[in-house]
C-alpha cells in the first residue's frame, strides 16, 4: 500500500499549497492576499515537476499497485492537467474580490474577512485540480468516486462566487443539483459493478471480467457509470446545464468548467472501460456491444446536438458552451475506437488524451478573450464581461491582442489546418477509421462542417466587423494577466502544432492499453474464456 | 521541423533546387509578414514587390525544370514533421504542377495592380490575405503529401473568406459564408476519403506491394495502394468522397450554386484569383487524386461525371444568356467552361486530358482578364447591369479592344488560346468510346486513327459541342450590348454621385475622380501579359502540349492498365494480392 504514495507526490504538493493559500488569502494585508495567486502558481509548477519525475508508469505501476490496464496514462494526464491549470491561473485573476479590494485600496473600506472570497476561491481551485490529479491515478472505484467528487464540489462554489450577479448563484445551484444527480447515477453504477464482481479494485474487476465473463449486472453498472459520467463531460443526456452554467459563471470559471470536469469525466470513463477492454465485443477490437452502441449513440447525438444548438445562439459564451458539448462528442469517438494496435494513428485513447490537451489550450483562449475585455456598465456599476457576438465586433482593431487571440483560437477549435485543433481531430479520424467506425467518422466530418458556421462567426466578428464606438464599447479590463493567458493559448495553438510530434509520442505511450496485465493472479490467467485479444 | 539532414552536402544549385518549391511558398508568406507590419501607405508597393519576387522565383524554377522529363516529380524535398502521424511536408512538381504554379505567379502581380485604387480601407489586411492566399495556392500544387495538400487546400478558404466578406459588394457577408461552408463541408469529406486510403495502405502487410504497415500520407505510395489494391466498391466510395470536395470547388453542376454569388460579391482581384486559380484546385484535385487513386471507379462512372459536366455546360450557358449583370454572366460562364474542362478529364484519353489541363491555364488567363475588365468598368460606373451601360467603345476604346479580344479568347476563336483546349476536350470526348473498335461506328477490327476505348463518345461530344455555340451566343450578345451600340451611361454618372444602388463596401467614389475615362497605364500593364499569353498559347500550343505529354501519358497508361486488369474484388479474376487483401480486411468489415 505504501507503494501508492509514489503516485501522490503532486497531490501532496498541491494540498500543502492549498493550506498556505487558505491562510494567505485571509491575510489582513492586501499584498499578502494578492500573493495567493502566485503561491498557487508555484504549487502547480511543483506539482508539474513532481508529475514528470515521480509518477510511476510502465512496469513500475505494478510494483506500486496502481491500476495496470492503462499504465502510461497517469503521468501524461497529470502533466497535461498541471499545464492547463497553469494556463488557467492567470485567467482567473480578479474573478473575486475586485470591488472589495478596490474599496480597500482607495481607503473607502476596511478589511472584513466575511466579505473576502480570495482564500476560498484559490483554494477551491487547487482542491479541484487535486481531485482531477487523483482521478488520473485511481485504481479503485471508491477512490475514483471520491476523486470525482473532490473535482466537482469546489467548482459548484466557484461558479456561485465567480460573479456578484444573481445569475452566477442561479448557475451554481443548477450546477450543484444536476451534479448531484450525475454523481448519484454513477455511484449507482459503481455499486452494481461491485455487486457483479465483488470487488472495487479496477484490476480485480478486470480479472473478474476476464475469468468469469461480463454479467448483465456488470453491463448495467457500466452503463449507469457511463451515463453518470456524461454529466461531467457534458454529453447528451446530461448536457442541459452546460449553457446556463457557463453563461452564469464568469468567463474564467467557465473556461475551467470546460476543461476540469471534462478531463475528469474522460479519464474516469477510460479507466472504467479499461476493465472490460476493447477486445470483448463482436468486432475484432471493440467494446461489448451494448456499451459500444450506447457510446455510439451518445457520441453522435452529442456532436450533433451541441453543434446545431451552438449555431442557433446569439451569445458567444453560450455558443462556446454548446461547442464544448460538441467537442465531448468528438472525443467520445476516440473512446469508442479504443487502443487499436497501439500506434498513435490507431489508438483512440491516445487521441482522446491528445485532444484533451489541445482542447484545454485552445478553448481557454476563447474564454480568455471574453474575460479580458469588458463593457462598462451604463449606470456606473460593475462592468460586464463580454457575452454576445455583438460585443466582439471589430475587436482586432480596438484590442488587437484579444481580437487575434479569438481569431486564432476559433480557427483552431474549428479544426482548421495547420493549427492545433486539426492535429487533435486527425487522430480521432484515423483511429475511428482504423476501428471500422466509418459511419461515425462521417458524422464527425459533417459535424466539423456544421461547426464552421459558428466558429466562422466567432472569427469574423472581431476580424471583419466594424468596431462600435458607443459609450458602452468594450474596454480592456485591468487584469493584464487575463490577456496573457489568452496569448499563451494563442501561442500554444501554433507552437504545439509545430512541435506536435513530441506530444504525440508521449500520448502514444500514455494511451498504451494492456489487456491482460501481469498483476493477474495465476488462476485468472488460465481460465480466460471470454475475452480474446484483438489482433 | 527538421530539414532532411541525410542528404550529402549539396552545392548551391542543388540546394536551390531542393528548396525551390519551399521558397515559392515561403516568399509570399514572408512578404505577408512584412506587409502586416508596414504602414498602410507602403502596403501596396510591398505586396507588389512580394508577388514580383515570387514571380521571379517562379521564372527561375521554370527555367531549371527539366521539361523533357515532365512526368517526373522534380525539386523534390521532404521536411519531416509529424512522423507519429506519418505526416511530412513533402514537395515536388511535375509539369502540370509547374504550369499551374506559373499561372498563380502570373496572376499575383496582376491582381495587386488591379486592386491598387479599388482598395482604400484596411489595405494591410487585404494584401496580407492576398499574399497568404498566394502561398496556399502554390502549396496545393506542389504538395506530395496528402495532409500538406489538405492544409494548403483548406487554408485558401480563410484569406478568400476575408477578401470577399470585407471588400465585396452589398451581399458580401452572405456570399463569403456560403463560399466557406460549401467548400469546407466538401473538403472535410474529401479528407475522410483520403484518410481512408491511408488506412487501407497502413493495413497492408509490410513489404507487400506499396503497403508499409505503417501510416504514411505520401501521395505516390497511396496512389499505388489505392489504384491497385482497392476493390471497385471501395474505389467508388473513395471517388465519391474525393468528388464531394473537388466537385464543389470546380464547381460541377449540382453543387455550383455558391459560385455566381461569390463571384459577383467578391472584389475584382478576388474574382480573378477565384476564377483563375481557386477553381483549378478542384480540377487539379480530380487530375491528381480522383483519377489516379480510383481509375476503375472513375472509368466506370465517367458517363455520370460527363453528364453532369454537359448539364453544367448547357445550363450555365443558358443562364448566361438571360443575365443582365455582366459579372454574373462571366461567373456563370465559368460554370460552363469548367464543365468542358472536367469533360476532358472524364474522357480519360490523351487528347481529353491534355485539353483539360490546357483549359485550366487558358480559362485562368481569359476569364481572369474578363473579370479584370468588368472590375475596371465597375470602378468607373458603379454598375454592372447591361440595362444601364452600353456602347462603351465610344468612351473607352482601349478597354473595348481588350474586352473584345478576351471575349474572343473565351469563346474559342481559332488562333487564340481557348480554341485549342476546347477543341481538344471535345475531341477527346468524341474519341473516347469502345464502339469505335467494336464496329458500331467504325468498321470492326480496323483501327480508327486516334480512337480510344472509353465510355463516352460522339453523342457526348455533340451535345457538349452545342455548348460552344451557346457560349458564343451569350458572350457576343454581351459584347454587342456593352461594347458596341449606342453609348449608354448610368444616370448621374459624371455629375452628382446619385447612383448608389450597387454601392458596396468597396467605396470607389473617393477614387473615381482620379480615374480617366479609359484605362490607365497601370490597368493596361495588368492586362497586357494576359493578352500576350492568350495569343502565344493560341498560336503555339505545341510546347505546352509536349510539356504535358509526360504526365498525361502516365495517367492514360494507368487507365489502360485498369482497363485490362479489373480491380481486385471483381469476381472473375482475383489476383493473389486481392486474396491477401480480402483476407485481411473482409472479415472485419463483414462483422460490422
Amino acid at each position: 500500500m505504501i507503494g501508492r504514495l509514489a503516485y501522490l507526490w503532486p497531490e501532496i504538493a498541491l494540498f500543502a499549497t492549498t493550506c498556505i493559500v487558505m491562510v494567505l488569502g485571509l491575510s489582513r494585508s492586501l499584498p499578502m492576499r494578492k500573493a495567493s495567486a502566485w503561491v498557487c502558481g508555484i504549487g502547480l509548477l511543483a506539482a508539474l515537476g513532481l508529475s514528470i519525475t515521480t509518477t510511476p508508469s510502465g512496469s513500475t505501476v505494478i510494483a506500486s499497485g496502481g491500476q495496470a490496464m492503462l499504465p502510461g496514462m497517469a503521468p501524461f494526464a497529470k502533466c497535461l492537467i498541471c499545464l492547463v491549470a497553469l494556463f488557467l491561473l492567470p485567467l482567473l485573476a480578479g474573478t473575486v474580490d475586485r470591488a472589495e479590494e478596490h474599496r480597500i485600496a482607495t481607503g473607502a473600506g476596511v478589511f472584513n474577512p466575511l466579505r473576502s472570497n480570495r482564500a476560498e476561491f484559490y483554494s477551491f481551485f487547487l482542491f479541484s485540480i487535486t481531485g482531477l490529479l487523483l482521478v488520473a491515478d485511481a485504481d479503485n472505484l471508491i477512490w475514483l468516486f471520491l476523486a470525482l467528487e473532490l473535482t466537482s464540489l469546489p467548482t459548484y462554489i466557484m461558479v456561485a462566487i465567480s460573479s456578484e450577479r444573481h445569475r452566477a448563484q442561479e448557475a451554481g445551484v443548477k450546477y450543484f443539483f444536476l451534479g448531484a444527480l450525475g454523481a448519484a447515477v454513477f455511484l449507482y453504477g459503481f455499486a452494481l459493478l461491485y455487486g457483479a464482481t465483488g470487488t472495487t479494485n479496477l484490476n480485480a474487476i478486470h480479472e473478474s471480467f476476464l475469468s468469469r465473463g461480463i454479467s448483465t449486472m456488470a453491463i448495467a453498472g457500466l452503463i449507469l457509470s457511463l451515463l453518470g459520467l456524461c454529466f461531467k463531460i457534458a454529453a447528451v443526456p446530461m448536457h442541459f446545464y452546460t449553457a446556463d452554467v457557463y453563461q452564469g459563471a464568469s468567463a474564467g470559471v467557465a473556461a475551467m468548467l470546460a476543461f476540469v470536469p471534462k478531463t475528469a469525466g474522460f479519464l474516469a470513463m477510460l479507466l472504467i472501460l479499461a476493465t472490460v477492454g476493447w477486445s470483448s465485443g463482436p468486432g475484432a477490437a471493440s467494446l461489448p456491444e451494448p456499451l459500444r452502441l450506447l457510446l455510439w449513440v451518445i457520441a453522435a447525438l452529442t456532436m450533433t446536438v451541441g453543434n446545431v444548438l451552438a449555431v442557433l445562439q446569439s451569445s458567444a459564451k453560450r455558443t462556446l458552451a454548446y461547442s464544448s458539448i460538441a467537442h465531448s462528442g468528438y472525443m467520445l469517438v476516440g473512446v469508442i475506437a479504443g487502443p487499436g494496435d497501439g500506434s498513435f494513428t490507431r489508438n483512440g485513447i491516445s487521441a482522446v488524451l491528445f485532444y484533451l490537451l489541445g482542447y484545454g489550450v485552445m478553448n481557454l483562449g476563447a474564454f480568455a478573450v471574453l474575460a479580458s475585455v469588458e463593457k462598462p456598465a451604463s449606470d456606473g456599476g460593475e462592468p460586464r464581461e463580454l457575452d454576445s457576438f455583438d460585443d466582439l465586433r471589430g475587436l482586432c482593431r480596438t484590442h488587437p491582442v484579444s481580437g487575434w487571440t479569438m481569431v486564432l483560437c476559433s480557427l483552431s477549435l474549428l479544426g482548421m489546418p495547420p493549427l492545433l485543433g486539426f492535429f487533435g481531430k486527425l487522430p480521432l479520424f484515423t483511429s475511428a477509421i482504423g476501428a471500422g467506425e466509418i459511419p461515425l467518422v462521417l458524422v464527425l466530418g459533417i459535424n466539423s462542417a456544421i461547426a464552421a458556421f459558428y466558429y466562422l462567426r466567432l472569427m469574423a466578428m472581431p476580424l471583419l466587423e466594424e468596431p462600435s464606438f458607443r459609450a458602452t464599447a468594450p474596454v480592456d479590463n485591468p487584469f493584464v494577466s487575463r490577456r496573457f493567458a489568452g496569448l499563451l493559448s494563442a501561442g500554444g495553438v501554433i507552437v504545439l502544432a509545430v512541435f506536435a510530434n513530441l506530444l504525440m509520442k508521449e500520448s502514444t505511450a500514455a494511451g498504451r492499453y494492456v489487456a491482460r496485465p501481469e498483476t493477474a493472479s495465476a488462476g485468472a490467467k488460465t481460465e480466460v474464456s471470454v475475452a480474446q485479444d484483438g489482433r | 521541423m527538421n530539414p532532411d539532414t541525410t542528404a550529402p552536402t549539396p552545392d548551391a544549385a542543388s540546394l536551390l533546387d531542393q528548396w525551390m518549391l519551399g521558397l515559392l511558398v515561403l516568399v509570399p508568406l514572408a512578404f505577408a509578414l512584412v506587409v502586416a507590419f508596414s504602414p498602410d501607405k507602403r502596403a501596396r508597393a510591398t505586396a507588389l514587390l512580394g508577388t514580383l519576387a515570387a514571380g521571379l522565383l517562379t521564372v527561375v524554377a521554370l527555367a531549371r525544370f527539366s521539361w523533357s522529363n515532365g512526368a517526373a516529380f522534380q525539386f523534390e524535398h521532404d521536411v519531416h514533421w509529424l512522423p507519429s502521424l506519418g505526416i511530412s511536408v513533402s514537395m515536388g512538381a511535375d509539369s502540370v504542377s509547374m504550369l499551374l504554379v506559373a499561372l498563380t505567379a502570373l496572376l499575383g502581380p496582376i491582381c495587386v495592380l488591379a486592386s491598387w485604387t479599388a482598395i482604400t480601407e484596411r489595405v494591410r489586411l487585404y494584401f496580407v490575405s492576398f499574399l497568404i492566399l498566394q502561398a496556399a495556392m502554390v502549396g496545393v500544387f506542389i504538395a506530395r503529401d496528402i495532409i500538406f495538400f489538405y492544409i494548403c487546400f483548406e487554408f485558401t478558404l480563410i484569406p478568400m473568406y476575408v477578401l470577399v466578406s470585407q471588400w465585396g459588394s452589398t451581399e458580401r457577408k452572405r456570399a463569403a459564408t456560403t463560399f466557406f461552408l460549401y467548400t469546407f463541408t466538401g473538403s472535410v469529406i474529401t479528407l475522410a476519403g483520403l484518410v481512408y486510403v491511408a488506412w487501407i495502405n497502413a493495413g497492408m502487410a509490410p513489404g507487400l506491394y506499396a503497403g508499409s504497415g505503417s501510416w504514411t500520407f505520401q501521395i505516390a505510395t497511396l496512389q499505388i495502394t489505392a489504384s491497385q489494391h482497392m476493390t471497385l466498391s471501395q474505389q467508388s466510395w473513395v471517388l465519391l468522397a474525393l468528388l464531394a470536395g473537388f466537385a464543389v470547388k470546380v464547381p460541377l453542376f449540382p453543387v455550383h450554386t455558391w459560385l455566381p454569388l461569390t463571384h459577383t460579391q467578391a472584389p475584382t482581384a478576388g474574382s480573378v484569383i477565384l476564377a483563375g486559380v481557386l477553381l483549378k484546385l478542384g480540377t487539379y484535385g480530380i487530375f491528381r487524386f480522383a483519377i489516379p487513386f480510383c481509375p476503375d471507379a472513375f472509368m466506370h462512372y465517367a458517363p455520370v461525371i460527363a453528364t453532369l459536366c454537359i448539364i453544367g455546360i448547357l445550363y450555365g450557358g443558358l443562364i448566361c444568356w438571360v443575365q443582365e449583370d455582366v459579372k454574373k454572366l462571366v461567373a456563370y460562364s465559368s460554370v460552363a467552361h469548367l464543365g468542358f474542362c472536367v469533360l476532358g478529364l472524364a474522357a480519360l484519353n490523351v487528347a481529353g486530358l491534355q485539353g483539360s489541363i490546357l483549359y485550366m491555364i487558358n480559362h485562368g488567363l481569359s476569364t481572369g482578364a474578363l473579370f479584370l475588365l468588368v472590375g475596371f468598368m465597375y470602378e468607373r460606373y458603379h454598375t454592372r447591369s447591361m440595362k444601364e451601360i452600353g456602347g462603351l467603345a465610344a468612351k473607352m476604346p482601349v478597354w473595348a479592344t481588350f474586352m473584345v479580344f478576351f471575349v474572343m479568347a473565351s469563346v474559342g476563336l481559332p488562333g487564340l488560346n481557348g480554341f485549342v483546349s476546347e477543341f481538344l476536350c471535345i475531341l477527346g470526348t468524341f474519341q473516347a468510346s469502345d464502339k469505335w473498335a467494336t464496329g458500331v461506328w467504325g468498321s470492326a477490327g480496323t483501327a480508327i486513327p486516334g480512337a480510344t476505348a472509353g465510355n463516352l463518345g460522339p453523342w457526348y461530344a455533340l451535345v457538349a459541342g452545342s455548348g460552344v455555340i451557346v457560349a458564343a451566343m451569350y458572350l457576343l450578345i454581351m459584347v454587342g450590348k456593352v461594347v458596341f451600340g449606342p453609348l449608354k451611361e448610368p444616370a448621374g454618372h459624371g455629375g452628382a454621385h446619385g447612383h448608389d444602388e450597387h454601392h458596396g463596401h468597396e467605396d470607389a467614389h473617393a477614387t473615381e475622380a482620379h480615374l480617366p475615362a479609359d484605362l490607365t497605364a497601370r490597368e493596361i500593364t495588368a492586362l497586357l501579359p494576359l493578352a500576350v499569353a492568350c495569343l502565344v498559347f493560341g498560336v503555339f500550343p505545341a510546347p505546352l502540349l509536349s510539356a504535358l505529354k509526360g504526365p498525361v501519358d502516365q495517367t492514360v497508361a494507368l487507365i489502360d492498365t485498369a482497363r485490362q486488369i479489373p480491380p481486385p474484388g471483381t469476381p472473375s479474376t482475383q489476383t493473389a494480392a486481392a486474396d491477401l487483401r480480402t483476407l485481411e480486411h473482409e472479415p472485419k468489415e463483414a462483422s460490422r
